[in-house]
């Protein structure tokens, strides 16, 4: 009791309240843009407090997420994987099935909705793996707005099967050339078009990060994955879950699972983040577990920065976690101790990866078997009668080509 | 008061508006920034804005994206800019030098360290993209008013009338017109319309008023030299320094020859109508 006291320490901030209305989390978070962007991001935010209010838009929003997206999602029993690892019983929260096969579709659902309200015609994405670019993508096309999705140079190459989805939705796939080449150079590259078409565009960001209000607005909008699981859990195992995992590159899938169950003390939060070759190595994408806090991409946050405070360039097998960042409510929960962040490496996720698949015929995505590595090592040390929920973000068929390239196979 | 308010009120008398040169700082590579910095003056620069390099440079256009990602591969850090100011400051006390960047790396020094160490190296104002007045209320301002740096914040055409009371409040120095919805270096600009907004802030604020991103060439310079108190040209000279490679002789040339231009052009027209 006295560490738990300890830990609320820095804190003696409600976490259940946040943000502020100017977007920070404790210290975190926030709105560091340059002056063009505050009115629209203003314009933003009465829209989406205001629509977040609408019986309307809330029962199209609910109307899409079941008819269109596929949910509720399943929170499945992994009975077999459990056993073999002879410790919590292991549920999986089954985001991989949803439309488009991530979670990301949650969010792009609801901001295209928004969108659309705002009587914006033109939507912009930036994607890492291309989950969220093909989730814009398909949202894009189904409210007949034109898109275009940035993907660093980079991705495009390793992530080609999305980017040919991409098109055939009928998005415009801009390849940036500018910095490292991967997901932070397509943010910056996505925040540069907004700023220069603010007037008919909509900047549909992926992840918590970014802005005020886009963590907060990402999150509500994420959220329907933990206030589901949370019902599931009690309606099949008549408790609350011991602890919740989700792997956390900017965190969205990570803060949705988690948020619902803010006030739920007993219930433990663990983010994992990607270690890359090992978190000695520094060729990782750790920011929580060792970066520092520092400002990018219009808010403060942990981040990967060297002495200088240029921001460096970071390595994970799964492209959705290759960020030098991380959402600012992250940090908060961090620093609190509310949530504790761990990392995997790049071989511990490929092996999570092969387990899941053999043991229980699922194939998860190369982001949520870092989750799954975790929960490896956390379902040993607890007893059989707890449970632990994961994040099963998103399904594994965009990376078989990365699994079978380091098995030395060509599909 | 300031140098920069020293300039600014000097130029008034003369009916002159001043001209501001960007460049980034270590662009071609680092010995040649000093060079730049006193040819710029030799041919017209009222003001010296230097830009600090940063990896993720969010507001800017591609020509100073790869100015920064040029710098940067010389490994240009927040201390070493500082240092070239020291540098400049050895043969020229009087041009007031600005620096333009983004937070991180001002915060990874310390706010009040690099306010105090700006000051000391003879920097006297600091624009920070990413740092508008709702974020730089608390350490950010006060650091830099303390040692006598002016902070210098950005008004964009999307500014409303309550921002740009609000953001005057803040800054002293001057205050730094967006003259288009995008990044530096873009497209061409309305005149007409940036004529609109300076009128509107003028209501608002007495404050003199620099005009850049997307003036390219002397004649666009001159229009916006009739309504604006400063004007600030960047990614057309970053453009020679890019073309110039390493032929730096070629290089301090056309960035003169460019600025001489402007200089006569804003003159000219100024003398006109002032």
């Amino acid at each position: 009791m006295n560490e738990q006291t300890q830990q609320k320490k820095p804190g003696e901030i409600n976490l259940s309240s946040q943000p502020d209305d100017k977007g920070h989390f404790g210290v975190y978070g926030g709105r560091f843009v340059a002056e063009t962007l505050m009115a629209p991001l203003e314009e933003l935010c009465l829209a989406y407090e205001r629509y977040l209010k609408d019986p309307d838009f809330i029962s199209e929003l609910d109307d899409d997420l079941r008819q269109f997206v596929g949910r509720p999602s399943p929170l499945y029993h992994a009975d077999r994987w459990s056993q073999q690892l002879g410790g919590a019983q292991i549920y999986l929260k089954r985001e991989d099935l949803n439309h488009t096969g991530a979670h990301k579709i949650n969010n792009t659902v609801g901001q295209a909705l928004l969108a659309k309200r705002m009587g914006k015609q033109r939507v912009i994405a930036e994607t890492g793996a291309g989950q969220h670019g093909v989730a814009a993508a398909t949202v894009a096309a189904r409210f007949n707005m034109e898109c275009v999705v940035y993907m660093g140079a980079e991705d495009i190459q390793r992530q080609a099967i999305n980017v040919y989805r991409m098109r055939l939705l009928g998005a415009q796939v801009v390849p940036v050339e500018s910095g490292s080449r991967t997901l932070k150079d397509a943010l910056n590259e996505a925040m540069r078009d907004w700023v220069t078409n603010v007037d008919n565009t909509f900047y549909i960001i992926g992840t918590v990060a970014g802005p005020h209000p886009y963590p907060a607005m990402v999150r509500d909008f994420q959220a329907i994955i933990g206030r589901e699981a949370r019902a599931q859990c009690l309606d099949q195992t008549g408790r609350l879950p011991d602890a919740l995992v989700a792997c956390v590159g900017g965190g969205s899938n990570a803060i949705g699972l988690f948020h619902p169950f803010i006030e739920d003390d007993g219930v433990a939060f663990y983010g994992v983040e990607a270690a890359g070759d090992g978190l000695e190595t520094g060729r990782h994408a750790a920011p929580l577990c060792v970066g520092r806090p520092g400002v990018l991409h219009g808010n403060r946050t942990y981040l990967m920065e060297d002495d200088e405070g240029q921001i460096i360039e970071t390595h994970s097998v799964s492209a959705g976690l290759d960020y030098p960042g991380v959402g600012p409510e992250h940090a908060l929960l961090k620093d609190s101790g509310r949530a504790k962040y761990v990392a995997i490496t790049d071989t511990e996720a490929l092996d999570a990866f092969h387990e899941l698949t053999r043991t229980e015929g699922i194939m998860p995505a190369l982001e949520s078997s870092h989750a799954l590595a975790y929960v490896s090592k956390l379902a040993r040390t607890m007893d059989k009668d707890q449970t632990i929920v994961i994040n099963l973000s998103g399904r594994g068929d965009k990376d078989i080509h990365t699994v079978a390239a380091h098995e030395g196979i060509t599909v | 008061m300031s140098r920069i308010s020293d300039i600014f009120s000097a130029l008034q008398t003369q009916g002159k508006t001043a001209l501001i040169p960007f460049i980034t700082a270590g662009d071609p590579d680092p010995q040649m920034t000093v060079t730049l910095m006193h040819a710029m003056v030799k041919a017209g620069a009222d003001i010296i804005e230097l830009g600090v390099p940063f990896s993720d440079p969010m507001a800017e256009g591609p020509v100073i994206q790869r100015a920064c990602e040029r710098a940067l591969r010389h490994h240009v850090s927040l201390r070493g800019v500082l240092d070239m100011v020291i540098r400049f400051r050895l043969q020229d006390t009087i041009t007031p030098v600005v620096l333009m960047g983004y937070l991180n790396p001002v915060e990874v020094m310390g706010v009040t360290t690099f306010a105090s160490l700006a000051s000391q190296a003879g920097v006297d104002g600091v624009i920070t993209v990413d740092c508008p007045p709702e974020e730089a209320g608390g350490e950010y301002t006060s650091a830099l008013q303390n040692e006598g740096l002016d902070p210098i914040f950005l008004i964009a055409p999307t500014s409303t009338p309550e921002r740009i009371t609000m953001i005057s409040a803040m800054a002293s120095g001057f205050v730094y017109y967006v003259s288009l919805k995008g990044v530096t270096g873009a497209a061409s600009l309305d005149v007409q319309s940036v004529e609109n907004k300076l009128a509107q802030i003028r209501s608002l604020t007495s404050m003199p008023i620099g005009v850049g991103f997307g003036i390219k060439d002397a004649a666009t310079a001159a229009c916006i030299a009739r309504v604006a108190d400063a004007v600030v040209v960047g990614s057309a000279l970053i453009s020679i320094i890019e073309k110039a490679g390493d032929d730096h002789g070629r290089l301090v040339e056309q960035v003169s020859d460019l600025l001489s231009g402007m200089r006569a052009a804003i003159d000219g027209e100024t003398a006109d109508i002032k």
